[in-house]
């Protein structure tokens, strides 16, 4: 435990840590740099999470080029708190719309809104944002208990474990995509082929590149996640005619009363505790957390027949437990070097911009970096509150913003940010490619996350299964024998959870949960 | 007899499945010699196979093209045999004009420069929306200009040109 509080006193002076800094020609001495790219990171969380059609996907993707000139903490921190930024900014609409602003919001619309209609908006919001906040917290300290144990583990990782490693994630994220299960998996393999499209590493013959020269160094990740994401989500929200109901002139006092307080303690303890265990899980994230909570609330929670009527312990969990999710979906991209899901797949890339291999060893060699984000996430989730409750005047009016002005002005950044990968408009139609083909998927009930799951893997994959293929001669078995124990157990847990998704009953329990988030 | 598809949505995207699974597996190992000869020429060259031990660039790819198709066949098949939801109408006005607009944002920044492309951005993109208003689109687009100019290629550095290649003093560089 002591060692615990001597590396988030690195971290903490990593994030304070004055710096020259220089804009606009001007150099500043002594300037907070992290700290101001944290708040920055947050603010704009909060802002793309208030506003529904822009998730943190698109625009972690669409500042990936900027951060380029940053430091690599300075770009890690922002970023990561644009993430855990947007679970907050999400209830907020989702309390006063009745709109998920932040997919991972869906669930607080249940009993968020109908606590608004009741005129008790205040209470929903302070509940959301204390919750995120305790649950900001602890989990942190999740991620720096159960982190420097694991990266341990994993720097004993050989090519072999690596790959049946990668494998049980994709699984994973496959068996927690919404829908078929087979168009699941067929989508991370379509993901994975087109990861491989470039010059092979091996042997530097040029693949699937077609004489076209941008693609040499393969399909920009930024240009598939804004494409699949940014441009379809874009198009999807043009589909619906817009309207809107915003309370805003009803939030009225904040604070809840003593009966709101003792009656959300429990539902955010519980998920806090849930949400950072589903976070790390591969797959996992806030999305599944707060679904997940919400449905054990409602299961366990003695005022279960209030659930969908308003009770606040529909939006303490949920909200709890997304921020937890998000937090501690950190560790295996920290300690593995693997992403759990679209917006950890996004931060590898982040840090393959910087110059930094993804995982275990980052802790060791960069300590600095390592605790210096963890501790930043304290940090942030305090700016917040800050920024959530008493300036929640800012956001209600964001609202009303009608989002026929919003969408030219976020499709022009996602311009810019893909036209200045690489300076040249070859990425700009690769992105519109992807828009189009995102959107056709979306048509055929095909999920986007497990393709860009694949496509950050497709590489890395195929690395570690040629060096493992190379080590053992040949000897496919390598994989699962029993000299590869922690390989073995990776690959048998995957199989044994696609056999128990696959099993009908359980089937049906998962097709019945996805089919209560939708509603 | 002709077999009646009960789920649209699985049918069309076991096809898409199939055709990128093939796709990759073709580029990979080329076309089929039989092929070649019937044409006289190499019409895909392919890449090398290798061996278990030494895998060459076409071994991953053709495992997993071949594991797509396999998967695509079985969405395929089970689109014929379970009900399922048929696919939703495509609206091609927003499809369209988002493609287009970002298309034209693309080429038009290196020779027209970061005004006009970002101008053609929002009026096209605007477009493809429910409501088009004059006015509206062109405030938004003057104050998008400003705070991207100022942003990017003032704060941010990007080499972005801000007027057009044809005017030779550009006021902001």
């Amino acid at each position: 435990m002591d060692g615990i509080w001597h590396n988030l006193g690195i971290g903490f002076i990593e994030v304070f840590k004055l710096q020259p800094v220089t804009m606009w020609g001007m150099t500043l001495q002594h300037v907070p740099f992290n700290i101001i790219m944290c708040l920055i990171g947050v603010f704009l969380g909060t802002l793309i999470g208030v506003l529904p059609g822009i998730g943190p996907v698109a625009t972690i993707a669409m500042l990936l080029p900027v951060t380029f000139s940053l430091s690599p903490i300075a770009a890690l921190i922002m970023l990561a708190g644009i993430y855990y930024g947007a679970q907050y900014g999400g209830s907020t609409t989702a309390i006063l719309v009745n709109i998920p602003g932040e997919s991972s919001s869906v669930v607080t619309c249940l009993d968020g809104y109908q606590m608004a209609r009741q005129g008790r908006a205040g209470p929903a919001l302070a509940t959301a944002a204390l919750g995120s906040f305790f649950a900001g917290c602890v989990s942190t300290l999740v991620v720096a208990m159960f982190a420097p144990p694991l990266a341990e583990v994993a720097l004993k990782f050989g090519p072999a474990e690596y790959f049946s490693l990668m494998v049980l994630g994709l699984v994973s994220a496959v068996v927690l995509a919404h829908g078929s299960l087979i168009k699941a998996i067929a989508m991370v393999i379509l993901g994975l082929l087109l990861g491989l499209v470039g010059t092979d590493v091996n042997s530097g013959v040029l693949r699937f590149a077609f004489g076209i020269s941008e693609l040499a160094d393969g399909i920009g990740f930024v240009t598939v996640a804004m494409g699949m994401f940014g441009i379809c989500e874009i198009i999807a929200n043009l589909e619906q005619k817009e309207q809107r109901e915003v309370f805003t002139k009803s939030v009225g006092r904040l604070m809840p009363t003593k009966e709101d307080f003792r009656r959300m303690i429990a539902p955010v303890l519980r998920g806090t505790a849930l949400g950072s265990a589903l976070g790390i899980l591969p797959g996992g994230g806030a999305l599944l957390a707060s679904f997940g909570a919400y449905t054990l609330e409602k299961k366990i929670s003695k005022y279960s027949h209030e659930f969908g009527k308003g009770a606040i312990e529909g939006v303490a969990a949920p909200e709890s437990a997304n921020n937890a999710g998000a937090q501690t979906s950190f560790i295996p991209l920290l300690t593995l070097g693997i992403p759990s899901n679209a917006v950890m797949a996004l931060m590898i890339g982040a840090m393959m911009i910087q110059g930094i291999a993804p995982g275990p060893q980052v802790m060791t060699e960069r300590p600095q970096l390592f605790w210096g984000m963890i501790a930043s996430m304290w940090v942030g989730n305090l700016m917040l509150v800050i920024l959530n409750l008493p300036l929640i005047g800012i956001w209600i009016k964001l609202l009303t913003v009608p989002y026929r002005i919003l969408y030219p002005s976020i499709l022009l950044f996602m311009a810019i940010g893909v036209f200045s990968i690489s300076n040249q408009p070859f990425d700009c139609f690769l992105m519109a490619c992807f828009g189009l083909l995102g959107y056709v998927c979306a048509k055929l009930g095909c999920e986007p996350a497990p393709l860009i799951l694949g496509f950050i893997l497709g590489p890395l994959m195929e690395e570690n299964l040629r060096r493992a293929m190379l080590l053992s001669r040949g000897d496919p078995w390598v994989f699962i024998s029993p000299s590869k124990p922690i390989s073995m157990g990776f690959l048998i847990a995957a199989i044994a959870l696609l056999v128990i998704i696959a099993l009908p009953t359980l089937r049906a329990k998962r097709e019945e949960a996805f089919a209560a988030e939708d509603t | 007899m002709g077999m009646k598809i009960k789920s649209q949505q699985d049918f069309w995207a076991g096809l898409m499945f199939i055709a990128f699974g093939l796709f990759f597996v073709v580029f990979s190992v080329g076309t089929p010699e039989f092929l070649d000869n019937l044409l006289g020429t190499r019409l895909i060259h392919g890449y090398q196979m290798g061996s278990a031990v030494r895998m060459g660039p076409a071994y991953f790819p053709v495992m997993l093209g071949g594991l797509l198709a396999v998967l695509g066949a079985i969405v395929l098949v089970d689109s014929l045999v379970e009900e399922g939801p048929a696919i939703a109408a495509f609206h091609f006005r927003p499809l369209i004009f988002i493609a287009i607009s970002s298309l034209a944002f693309a080429y038009l920044l290196k020779p027209l420069g970061l005004v006009v492309a970002s101008v053609a951005l929002v009026f096209i993109s605007a477009y493809g929306g429910h409501e088009f208003k004059w006015k509206e689109v062109a405030i938004v687009s003057a104050v998008l200009v400003v705070g991207s100019v100022l942003v990017f290629v003032k704060g941010l550095l990007l080499p972005f040109p801000v007027c057009p290649d044809f005017i030779n003093n550009c006021p902001i560089r």
